[in-house]
């Protein structure tokens, strides 16, 4: 077997390099390996979302529409879930506690949903009170993008706060990229901002406009899959898929134009070009593409508990089954790393409250990167 | 009299359950390629060659021509565990994508009639309803 991808590998490798070169710098695997694996919670498919109440207990949105509470290596079925509309990409997507969650116990989750009774469905930004029986009331619509639509494809979704009482939320273009990344009187392609009960903040950059969605904070996006806020800068951070050829990093700034499909580095998936612009005036470049492409979901920074690693952006790859890890200096990247290579697919990459790195890996469950002392 | 009442009404009975169940092959087969464009081809490739080692193909693929019920159950509810794909192993898992019986049916007529496949049988609506998790 290791043969024959050898042989694909020395048949392919110069043909690919005449249509893209792999972007700098090149993956490497660490000559030594500082960390152990630690199973936390198992038997979960699709872990797509990860929000820890306490360093124990931690909240898992299972793709197909299932809400687990994790304790002590066990999980419960949360109950009083809305109905969740379970299609190709979209699902119970990712779950995140309100920054004063101590004192109010909300919750906020995006999921695929249809409430119109159409066809189809789209992503929805909901909060929820989680209360101490493990169930979900006062469950409240914030946010529905339309129109719903039964295309299997980029529905996002991540969702973080910043300090401000703002939450943050992602939606891709919903297989639609000719119509949506780049109209803001449309939803998809989009980063939004609103205020916590689902409010539109005054100061959002397109309010006041005739004919936008309010609520866009940023458009000219793909499939944003990621989303952090950066622990020392707090600026906010998002990768999304993007064509062939085309997963970007970006720093999202109110009003930006990340320009798909009018720009990108990639190619369809069939092999022919999106666009051969790469650049244009009104667009931001990405701080970061993939070529390959690995597929990015979930990202997080490393704390101090990993005494090399902090600050180190780890992003999960669903394509190529690791964990990678991404150094930063100067505001480029500079080294980039496999981590638990071979681990499965890593749908989600969180820090968790007790500062370590918790991962959500496909057909597993919970895996906690533990550092080696 | 009596014997060609039945008969004629027999044919005309299975012609409406064929006409209600069965769409043609061509008609199933063309909506089952916009179904694999959405779902299936990011992974398996719009050649069906997937990718060695990662991604089982489905063109020619000897476990698929030979495990179709499997094959559908695959679709419906998600697959996991080892599986040898022309001599290759396969580890990973695909998810189930939330498609209903008819479209399963329709990305699997595609399936079994695209790049170099091909089988006698459709596969119909009541086929795949009736396979079990």
């Amino acid at each position: 077997m290791k043969k024959i991808k050898l042989f694909i590998l020395a048949v392919i490798a110069p043909l690919s390099s005449t249509c893209a070169q792999q972007n700098t710098p090149p993956i490497e695997v660490p000559s030594e390996v500082n960390y152990t694996l630690e199973t936390i919670v198992e038997g979960i498919d699709i872990p797509w979302g990860m929000a820890f109440l306490s360093s124990e207990e931690i909240l898992v949105t299972e793709k197909y529409g299932v809400l687990y509470y994790v304790s002590e290596g066990s999980k419960k079925v949360v109950q009083g879930l809305p109905p969740i509309y379970f299609r190709g990409q979209g699902g119970l997507l990712d779950v995140a506690i309100d920054p004063e969650f101590s004192t109010n116990r909300r919750v906020f989750f995006t999921a695929g949903t249809n409430i119109e009774g159409d066809k189809g469905g789209n992503t929805a930004l909901y909060s929820a009170t989680f209360t101490k029986s493990l169930e979900l009331k006062n469950v409240q619509l914030l946010y529905k993008a339309v129109p719903n639509t039964k295309t299997a494809q980029h529905w996002g979704s991540r969702v973080v706060f910043d300090q401000l009482g703002h939450v943050f939320f992602t939606i891709g273009d919903r297989g639609n990229r000719t119509v949506n990344p780049q109209d803001l009187s449309r939803d998809g392609g989009k980063v939004y901002r609103l205020n916590l009960d689902g409010s539109i903040p005054q100061d959002n950059p397109f309010v006041g406009q005739d004919n936008v969605k309010e609520a866009i904070y940023t458009y000219g996006h793909r499939n944003p899959q990621g989303m952090v806020v950066h622990p020392k800068t707090k600026a906010i951070w998002t990768h999304e898929h993007g064509p062939r050829g085309g997963d970007e990093i970006n720093i999202i700034e109110a009003s930006n134009n990340y320009g798909w499909p009018k720009i990108t580095y990639g190619i369809n998936y069939t092999g022919t070009p999106v666009t051969k612009e790469t650049a244009l005036p009104g667009m931001e470049q990405p701080f970061y593409y993939w070529v390959p492409s690995i597929a990015p979901s979930g990202m997080a920074f490393a704390s101090a508990v990993y005494p090399n690693w902090e600050d180190n952006l780890f992003v999960g790859s669903l394509k190529y089954e690791y964990l990678e890890r991404l150094v930063i200096k100067d505001n480029k990247v500079i080294k980039r790393e496999k981590i638990a290579d071979g681990i499965g697919r890593v749908r989600n990459v969180v820090t968790g409250t007790d500062g370590h790195l918790y991962l959500g890996v496909e057909g597993k469950g919970i895996i906690k990167l533990v550092p080696k002392s | 009299m009596k014997v060609i009442g039945l008969t004629s009404m027999a044919l005309y009975i299975s012609l409406i359950v064929g006409l209600y169940q069965q769409k043609p092959l061509d008609q199933s087969i063309e909506e089952g390629t916009l179904i694999y464009q959405d779902f299936c081809l990011q992974c398996h490739g719009s050649e069906g060659k997937g990718e060695s080692g990662v991604f089982p193909p489905l063109a020619q693929s000897d476990y698929l021509m030979e495990n179709i019920t499997q094959s559908i159950q695959g679709i419906k509810y998600g697959m996991r565990g080892v599986m040898v794909v022309n001599g290759v192993v396969y580890e990973g898992m695909m998810a189930a994508q939330g498609l209903d019986d008819e479209e399963i049916a329709d990305v699997m007529n595609y399936i079994l009639n695209s790049w170099g496949n091909s089988t006698q049988e459709q596969i119909t609506e009541e086929q795949v309803r009736s396979v079990g998790l």
